[in-house]
């Protein structure tokens, strides 16, 4: 899976890209962290194209640039929907009855959590905390917060992302 | 903006009074919270918008301005408009009452009395936030100059006041004295730990070698605590102050403040800041002309609780994996890169230009004995007032939630306060009158932690909260060492079972062996703590665990697997709104016929419970008995629907 797919329509080659975010911390080894981030965020996720040219451009073993993405949250290896949505599973959203909000996503949208849907459009993910706690429980639907929204809020936005 | 470099105390001190002098006593502020993600998701940056419009087609420019700040503490009510200097406080404040708010109080400071805040219990009105139980009892030393400044704008900082405690530390203290005051002052981490702060900047000076680094966590991972995120955001100049301060104090000349990857806001402006600062000359060479030199580096981090660790942050921001090490030796010996390093939190090196600013003596008449000065706490959860509450220590837990926090919603009864986030515990009702300090929390079996303190009423369940934290950590734990990483595993599994009604005899004291054994092998604090969740529930709560094994029953009704929906059919209206909401379709029911739900298509997500009104109440949690049979098809209401 190159990062010329469907999915990856329109976005920048992989070579230009990582060149791009490489230069910008100097070529630095350490900044490999940083790297991967502004390329998470160009792509959405991290082909295998992507990590080799990382570790070639840096330097850096290939087996290393795998464990820094495979370790960390914020780096998918997999391809995610058009819109991501996370579910904020803190304590103050816990005692808030999150997992039942989660319950009530999952059933609207016929998908688990950690799933991608078929047709591309969703992911579905929980996060430890948005740190947003005094309007818990919070769903955060492209970097949008809701709190405690209806199912018929849901319904809503769900239909008007394509 | 900032256009000149500033190049001694005189010209910084000048700068200050410019600004402030610039500030037209008489024209009024209207200070709404747009740089927190919590304004922001309530529509602050529409307000805010309105009021720049209404503004100008009143004319009133010449005596109104717009300032845009970070997290002003009472997050449930926003959008909140403040207005200064008469501090009127508005809330919940909608695009649409901006015209009448420009009329009434920005033309002739009139009050517009709908939109002031209500308590609850009293139902009188508040006029001024002083006026208001939430904040009267605060001491908003380190977070009150929020709501004044626009973080992104260095000069609102600078024109409080701000960079003064630099600038004494640089021209009128040695590095020696600057560090005598903080040890004097008893400063303890905020971060949860509470080591002493002093202690730590000493044992970095005296160490060998020549470079020394400091640096500032701001990876609050720990769920249900914001109170570094609403620094970060809203007053990032004060970490950068007291940054610099210490690393003066230290004999450092370089710094980098790691921010969690979940707060992009806090790592913007923390970025803006930085910059600002050193168009300066606040950071970078000869800072103000002292010939002291620090540079500054903003590192994301990439989503992984353990790196809050200090040992796993400097690993990450070396760009390796965030896992931590042993500490055969101490990081302020070597710690980044092998260099001595001093780590603080975001909240304790917000308290060092205060303390250099008003002395030591003035920080140690706050508090209690062994902790001084104040906290903030992120105060959520089963609370009226939820929001970021600073107080001096050793209030006490039913001050913070009764007094400011307004008490526990729908009259319900608090069982617990949870501190510590997954490394501390629960606190159960007979110890709310306990005085919040490092010392005596820890006395309870929780800790002070980061300042997360989560309300839970008898809705929540213990047992619940227990794998919560349990499940957490399990998937936190980087798994270098077994107590913890396998440790973990089987405490989810046994409480998975618990919660599932699928316990059994010997489980208990299982959780507590296990728990032994990972206080005592872990490799760091995050397994050294994990199992506390679940020892001061089993400690406090041990009926709740046992109902759960014996009777396959959850007294708070919250364990999905052993909790049932059903709608009391002597109280069913038919009023269909149950039906329209349920996500699964499993309600079935009309007009005048009797509601009844499908449990095979239950998903148990609470909605019908939740939208049922009160005035009706039919929907009932069951747990640990036998479910009625339903109303057989096409039975009819009994009770009568009235508005």
């Amino acid at each position: 899976m190159m990062v010329s797919t469907t999915k990856s329509k329109g976005l920048p080659k992989a070579s230009g890209a990582v060149k791009k975010a490489v230069g910008s911390y100097g070529k630095d080894k350490e900044a490999l962290i940083q790297v991967l981030l502004d390329l998470q965020a160009v792509f959405g996720w991290l082909p295998p194209g992507v990590l080799r040219e990382v570790s070639e451009q840096l330097d850096v073993p290939v087996v290393q640039v795998y464990r820094i993405a495979s370790y960390y949250k914020a780096f998918s290896l997999q391809p995610r929907g058009r819109h991501i949505i996370k579910v904020c599973m803190g304590t103050a959203c816990q005692v808030r009855r999150s997992p039942q909000l989660l319950n009530t996503i999952s059933a609207v949208l016929k998908m688990k959590p950690c799933e991608t849907s078929t047709d591309g459009r969703f992911t579905l993910e929980t996060v430890n905390c948005l740190g947003c706690c005094a309007m818990g429980p919070v769903v955060a639907i492209d970097d949008v917060y809701h709190s405690n929204p209806s199912t018929a809020d849901l319904q809503k936005v769900f239909e008007s992302a394509e | 903006m900032a256009s000149k470099r500033i190049s001694s105390a005189k010209e910084l001190e000048q700068l200050g009074r410019d600004i402030a002098s610039k500030a037209d006593p008489d024209k009024r502020i209207v200070s709404i919270c747009t740089m927190s993600v919590c304004g922001q998701s309530r529509g602050s940056g529409a307000i805010a918008e309105r009021f720049a419009e209404e503004i100008r087609r009143a004319g009133l420019e010449e005596k109104a301005e717009v300032r845009q700040t970070g997290c002003q503490g009472f997050c449930e009510r926003e959008p909140v408009v403040i207005i200064f200097p008469e501090g009127f406080y508005y809330v919940n404040v909608e695009p649409d009452d901006v015209p009448e708010i420009v009329s009434a109080t920005l033309s002739k400071g009139e009050l517009v009395e709908r939109l002031l805040y209500t308590d609850p219990t009293t139902g009188e009105r508040a006029a001024k936030e002083s006026d208001i139980p939430f904040y009267s009892h605060q001491m908003p030393i380190v977070f009150g100059d929020n709501r004044r400044i626009n973080p992104r704008e260095i000069d609102d900082y600078i024109g409080l006041g701000g960079y003064g405690a630099l600038s004494k530390a640089l021209f009128q203290m040695s590095p020696e004295q600057v560090l005598d005051e903080v040890k004097k002052s008893n400063l303890r981490g905020r971060g949860g730990g509470g080591f002493p702060t002093g202690r730590k900047w000493e044992t970095t000076r005296n160490a060998s070698g020549e470079t020394k680094y400091v640096l500032v966590n701001c990876d609050e991972g720990d769920p249900g605590a914001y109170m570094d995120r609403s620094i970060m955001e809203g007053n990032p100049h004060s970490v950068l102050e007291g940054l610099l301060i210490g690393a003066y104090a230290i004999g450092s000349h370089e710094g980098f403040i790691y921010v969690r990857d979940e707060y992009p806001l806090a790592y913007d402006n923390t970025i803006q800041a930085v910059k600002q600062a050193e168009e300066y000359g606040l950071i970078g060479e000869n800072i103000l002309g002292s010939g002291f030199d620090f540079r500054v580096s903003v590192h994301r981090g990439a989503g992984a609780f353990v790196s809050g660790e200090s040992t796993a942050l400097m690993n990450a921001i070396e760009g390796r994996v965030g896992e931590p090490r042993m500490k055969y030796i101490r990081t302020a010996v070597s710690g980044l890169k092998g260099m001595p390093t001093c780590l603080n939190n975001v909240e304790t090196w917000a308290n060092v230009p205060l303390i250099i600013n008003r002395g030591s003596e003035w920080f140690n008449s706050i508090g209690t004995e062994g902790s001084k000065g104040t906290k903030i706490f992120s105060l959520v959860g089963k609370v009226n007032n939820t929001g970021l509450v600073e107080v001096p220590m050793g209030m006490t837990l039913r001050q913070l939630v009764y007094d400011i926090g307004g008490g526990i919603p729908q009259g319900n009864k608090l069982k617990a306060v949870q501190t510590g986030g997954p490394s501390g515990g629960v606190i159960p009702e007979q110890y709310l009158d306990t005085p919040i300090d490092f010392d005596e929390l820890t006395k309870l079996g929780s800790m002070m932690g980061s300042g997360g303190m989560v309300v839970m009423d008898e809705d929540t369940c213990m047992v619940d909260t227990a794998r919560y934290f349990i499940s957490f950590c399990c998937e936190e734990s980087c798994g270098q060492c077994s107590p913890c990483r396998e440790g973990l595993r089987m405490l989810r599994e046994i409480l998975n079972d618990i919660c599932e009604g699928k316990g059994q005899e010997g489980d208990i004291e299982a959780i507590e062996d296990i728990a032994e054994v990972m206080q005592d092998a872990s490799l760091c604090a995050l397994g050294g703590t994990a199992a506390n969740p679940a020892l001061t529930t089993l400690k406090y709560f041990r009926d709740e665990y046992e109902a759960h094994i014996r009777e396959q029953r959850c007294p708070a009704q919250a364990c999905q697997a052993l909790t049932c929906y059903y709608i009391d059919p002597a109280l069913c209206t038919a009023c269909l709104i149950c039906r329209r909401n349920c996500p699964t379709e499993a309600i079935y029911g009309e007009k005048g016929i009797v509601h009844w739900i499908d449990q095979e298509k239950c998903i148990k997500c609470d909605t019908c419970f939740q939208v049922c009104p009160p005035r009706f109440s039919a929907v009932r949690r069951i747990s640990g008995e036998p479910l009625p049979e339903p109303p057989a098809p096409g039975t009819r209401v009994t009770r009568e629907e009235k508005g």
